[in-house]
């Protein structure tokens, strides 16, 4: 029998919808995560924030919280600064770039709603969280930053008054000549788009827990983390606890989507509350205060210029970003636009390529990483131009795409932005996706909604969207000026009872690595899916690592694991030969068994094997007695996951919702492990990226509050508000990595937006609506409308007055 | 988030309530379902010294039918005024926009009784108990006295119950034959009402025009209010969409609106206009 959902062989796990191991565990509540820890004598922490987005702090005042019952110490910025390093960023830019200093608490000045001034200990939540109340802080008003053009000027207030701008850096990426290429077109479409600011909302807010051990200087830290590896690091360097003395574990984690890719202040202040109390130390976050101290995602306007021949190819395009940093550089703040930069020519041929992106201070959240980092905002910027262009041109918007988009003969191809993507077939996915979707069909109700001048108009949008994702090869990271590499390990130790152990530096918080690496481990060891087990997330059991974020896990770490499983193999290989008296090269290898070969009787399971080497009675000459085997990859290539989406929506134009009508992704990710979890990433993914389109926008007021501040006023879109999504795949493997597979974390998310707005905005056009701010709200959509519909009949107007009578 | 320090009290009846609700005097608070009083403690914006939780309170939940009129217990859920059969015969329009509000979580402890006496002008009921004509309960030191919805409803989560005194009973006349439509507008399914119209048609003898009609307005001004032109025009108005759209035009008219994340208030005009005209269509054909 063959698998339904794959089509294959039985006994072969890569490929197999299998439920996840994971789940039985998450979903009866036998879980750890952070803040379901404890500690004998645990303090716990509570932190006071800045509620003006810009002021000079005059003073703190903790007396009054010290003398309330069960507290136990009340710290300012000033009281914790000594020994406590700024908090690091990894990516500076250009040499030039501006970087400011970032303490965990804030000393001098406040720089958005919601920076830390003072912390709490006490011996219980509740009296930590009311001793906030006593703390006195006098604070000076400053001016809030919060225009990114205004921010620009000369005279503009400073986010960062040492620094004498609001100028982080400017970052070019030229390739051919765009001055040229832009004279030589027909047609020039010139458009803005903006990426509002988004709030990641990980399902579970963070948590840390610190704890010393004073008498060796030792203490593990416990964070709702993403990179416990790359937090070890960093919190070694920020607090100077030696690096062998810190353990990073990140217990269960309840989803992170970039948020908990960072090394927050937090980390630091809980290692300093423990380094100074000599007792373990927890914090916590409500929902409401991760709103304000998490780093937000997206925050740009994009200036995207289109230049095409009249026959509709495309020529050249150039990309001028305003990148809102917010009020200070975390890990990657810079890098995120950057990680767009190269798509946004997305799955294009042209000649000319001029990008140029400018970082602004402002006095809100920082930005750093949201799940896409840059490509979504690349590929909303290209995706919803290409339309534009097409309605410039009066050509089908897909025919613009096909007459443009990269042939499946012309790969590998190197794209204008100089990424050479190695596989793809944009015409397969797309057949398949207009198949499933009935295009042809819609359209004609559309025309048919027109006519009849029907309130609820119908609009299809269309995302061909590709992405550079598996972050990233070390030499790219390298020359990107980025501080450490993009490698991966992974370890795997055969057990003397045959059983198996692996060990990987990815760091999964839902993704479901334990089951994907038990498929692909059980198949290059011939084992049972049952009898591997993956470990992860804690520096002592996994002790190198680069995490997980940029749909890199699989296709690095999942390949590691890989090549660490054939390493084993090749070690048994050697031991099988010496058990079985005959040559290597004799042996054969399949179902978990070495036989020689021609005569299947000479057999040696892999299991039998672990244990020869473990009682270690005979073995080859020099061999030392285990069969681990660990593996550190360094990708070559990134990974181009690529697909179709195809989105119909309905607009009831006399209140301006959108309703999405129906929705189909079609997504070729290579190799499929787990068709499952591919679809449950998709799934996510795409609600997401409908989030962006439609329902969520963090709101800030002229004085810089954050006024979206709580799950009543940034709309979370939920099952209710989302469309049954119609799935399917194709298979082009990549040739990047020996399984054939490709990264689809973020897939979904980048691909959805511009698929939602193209919709809306197909479905207004003829109404004469030229854009539409998102998130598309009701609101915006309705005099979107209204403004249309006044300026058409005030033309018709002067037409009339005009024209012959 | 965690609230600040609070007594609780867990009165057996209704009288014991009302004396422990006037001896602690005007810094307790009633506590039902805790679906709006939890989230406004956890974020600190009030700070009650004592809780006064009807839990245990019997006598205030149920319904029943009392003549004419329909009994609310003050204390029965969303969920159970969803699914009443008394309700659903006799006062659809209230189980039609109870099983509107939030989700199942939020329905099965928020309470009837909860969401009037907190009046939020952007919660469902307020404005169906005000297109209902309904009668307030309420118990105090000394003793029952009633006030019409019309009455009932102050100001911006103000009503006319003293701090000592208990809502106990929502009375609904029963609209038995009338056609009724809630229709609520909201940007996800599980937000509160951007704004919501509430209609109630009583048809006319010959079946086709409309003999009366009531309308509530959900979150178009400081507390539920009614639409008292459009229905005025609509009574004895044939019941086509002509005559219904005219009406409708007039829905606005002297409501204040907020303006806030999900609307100015110019929008909100406006989709009280195209919302009552599609709750009285609806109201009128199910009629
Ligand atoms: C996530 C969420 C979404 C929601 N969405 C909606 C929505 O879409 N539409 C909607 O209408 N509502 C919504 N609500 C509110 C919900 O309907 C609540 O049930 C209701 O507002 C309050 O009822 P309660 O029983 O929970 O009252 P409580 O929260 O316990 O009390 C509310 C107030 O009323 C007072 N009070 C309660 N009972 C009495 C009484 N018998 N006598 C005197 N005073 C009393 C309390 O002292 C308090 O001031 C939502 C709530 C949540 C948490």
């Amino acid at each position: 029998m063959t698998d339904q959902l794959t089509g294959q062989a039985p006994g072969r796990e890569v490929g197999r919808a299998r439920t996840r191991k994971e789940d039985a565990r998450l979903v009866t509540g036998q879980t750890t995560w952070t803040d379901n820890l404890t500690a004998p004598g645990l303090l716990h922490v509570a932190i006071l924030r800045s509620p003006l987005a810009h002021a000079r702090i005059e003073r703190v005042d903790v007396r009054s919280a010290l003398e309330r019952e069960g507290v136990v110490g009340a710290f300012s910025g000033a009281d914790l600064a000594e020994g406590l390093g700024s908090l690091p960023c990894a990516w500076q830019v250009t040499e030039d770039m501006v970087l400011p200093e970032h303490p965990a608490l804030a000393v001098d000045e406040v720089r958005h709603v919601g920076d830390p001034v003072a912390v709490v200990v006490a011996r219980d939540r509740y009296t930590a969280a009311d001793a906030l109340e006593d703390v006195l802080v006098d604070y000076e008003p400053l001016p809030p930053v919060l225009d990114l053009e205004a921010a620009l000027a000369d005279d503009a207030p400073l986010v960062h008054a040492d620094k004498g701008t609001n100028r982080c850096y400017t970052w070019p990426l030229v390739s051919g000549d765009y001055a040229a290429a832009r004279a030589a077109a027909d047609v020039v479409v010139r458009r803005r788009h903006h990426q509002q600011r988004l709030i990641p909302n990980a399902m579970e807010p963070r948590a840390s827990m610190a704890v010393p051990v004073p008498a060796t200087g030792e203490y593990t830290l416990y964070s709702s983390t993403q990179i416990p590896h790359i937090v070890r690091v960093m919190m070694a360097l920020t607090t100077g606890i030696p690096e062998q003395k810190l353990r990073v574990v990140a217990p269960d984690v309840g989803g992170g989507f970039g948020s908990k890719l960072q090394v927050y202040g937090e980390d630091a202040i809980a290692l300093t509350l423990a380094r100074r109390l000599g007792q373990p130390v927890k914090w916590t976050e409500s929902r409401s205060e991760s709103y304000q101290a998490q780093h937000h995602g997206r925050g740009q306007i994009q200036d995207v210029e289109l230049a095409a021949t009249r026959d509709g190819r495309l020529l050249g395009m150039k990309v001028d970003l305003l990148a809102d940093m917010g009020a200070y550089l975390m890990i990657i703040t810079p890098g995120t636009p950057l990680l767009g930069a190269f798509m946004y020519p997305g799955i294009y041929k042209m000649d000319a390529y001029d990008f140029h992106c400018t970082g602004v201070f402002t006095t809100r959240t920082p930005t750093d990483a949201y799940r896409g980092a840059g490509r979504p905002e690349a590929t909303f910027a290209i995706e919803r131009t290409m339309d534009e262009l097409a309605a410039e041109l009066g050509l089908d918007p897909l025919e613009l795409r096909r007459r443009n988009w990269i042939r499946h003969e012309e790969f590998p191809f190197t794209t204008v932005a100089g990424l050479t993507y190695d596989s793809g077939d944009y015409a397969a996915a797309t057949d398949r996706a207009l198949a499933l979707f009935g295009y042809d069909d819609l359209r004609a109700e559309q025309r048919a909604r027109h006519e009849n001048l029907d309130p609820v108009r119908l609009g299809i949008g269309i995302s061909t969207y590709t992405e550079m994702c598996g972050l990233a090869p070390s030499r790219i990271l390298g020359s990107l000026r980025y501080a450490a590499g993009g490698w991966e390990a992974a370890m795997i130790r055969m057990l003397p009872t045959g059983k198996v152990e692996v060990i990987t530096g990815t760091s999964p918080h839902g993704q479901g690595h334990v089951t994907a690496w038990s498929q692909i481990t059980a198949d290059a060891l011939g084992v049972p899916f049952e009898d591997v087990e993956v470990m992860h997330g804690d520096t002592r059991v996994a002790p190198q690592g680069m995490d997980t974020y940029g749909s890199r896990s699989l296709v690095i770490g999942g390949i590691a694991v890989h090549e660490a499983a054939l390493k084993v193999v090749a070690k048994a290989r050697k031991v099988a030969a010496h058990l079985l008296e005959a040559s290597e090269d004799d042996l054969e290898f399949a179902d978990g068994a070495f036989s020689v070969r021609g005569s299947p009787e000479a057999r040696k399971t892999i299991q039998e094997v672990a244990f020869a080497v473990f009682a270690a009675h005979d073995l080859p000459e020099g061999m030392e007695p285990t069969l681990n085997a660990e593996h550190l990859l360094d990708p070559d290539n990134f990974s181009y996951p690529h697909g179709t989406h195809l989105c119909a929506v309905e607009v009831d134009t006399e209140t301006g919702k959108v309703a999405i009508r129906s929705y189909v992704c079609v997504d070729d990710v290579g190799r499929v492990v787990n068709p499952m979890i591919v679809e449950g990433q998709v799934h996510g993914g795409v609600a997401q990226g409908i989030a962006q389109a439609l329902y969520e926008e963090a709101v800030y007021d002229d004085a810089g509050n954050l006024v979206s501040g709580t799950m009543a006023d940034y709309l979370v879109p939920a099952a209710p508000d989302l469309p049954d999504l119609v799935t399917d795949r194709t298979e082009t493997p990549a040739t990047s990595n020996p399984l054939g597979v490709k990264g689809v974390g973020e897939a979904g998310t980048i691909a959805s937006t511009p698929a939602v707005v193209n919709a809306v905005m197909d479905a207004l056009r003829p109404l004469g609506v030229r854009d539409i701010r998102m998130p598309c709200t009701p609101e915006r959509v309705w005099r979107a409308v209204k403004e249309a519909t006044a300026a058409a009949s005030a033309a018709a107007d002067a037409a009339g007055k005009e024209g012959p009578s | 988030m965690i609230p600040a320090t609070f007594d609780y009290a867990r009165p057996q009846s209704t009288d014991e309530a009302v004396r422990v609700l006037a001896e602690a005097g005007p810094e307790a608070k009633v506590l039902a379902g805790g679906q709006s009083l939890l989230p406004i403690l956890r974020l600190r914006l009030s700070f009650p010294e004592l809780l006064v939780d009807l839990g245990a309170v019997d006598a205030l939940r149920g319904i029943r039918q009392d003549g004419a009129q329909l009994v609310i217990g003050a204390m029965t859920t969303h969920h159970e005024v969803v699914h009443d059969p008394l309700v659903r015969a006799h006062a659809g329009l209230l189980a039609r926009a109870a099983a509107t509000v939030a989700d199942p979580a939020v329905r099965h402890r928020g309470t009837l009784g909860g969401s009037l006496a907190h009046a939020d002008p952007a919660g469902d009921l307020p404005a169906v108990c005000l297109a209902l004509d309904a009668t307030m309960v309420v118990l105090g030191p000394q003793g029952f006295r009633t006030v019409p919805a019309a009455e009932f409803f102050v100001d911006y989560l103000q009503t006319a119950l003293r701090p000592d005194e208990l809502l106990t009973e929502i009375r609904i006349p029963a609209m038995d034959g009338w056609g009724f439509h809630y229709e609520k507008f909201q940007r996800v399914a599980q937000a509160w009402a951007v704004v919501g119209v509430a209609a109630a048609v009583r048809p006319a003898q010959d079946g086709r025009g409309i003999a009366e009609a009531r309308i509530g307005l959900v979150n178009m001004g400081a507390r539920p209010m009614r639409a008292h032109l459009t229905e005025t025009a609509l009574t004895g108005a044939d019941g086509s969409e002509e005559a219904i759209g005219r009406a409708a035009t007039l829905a606005a008219e002297g409501t204040h609106p907020p303006t806030d994340l999900s609307g100015s208030a110019e929008y909100r005009e406006h989709l009280a206009r195209v919302l009552t005209q599609r709750a009285v269509l609806a109201a009128a054909g199910t009629a």
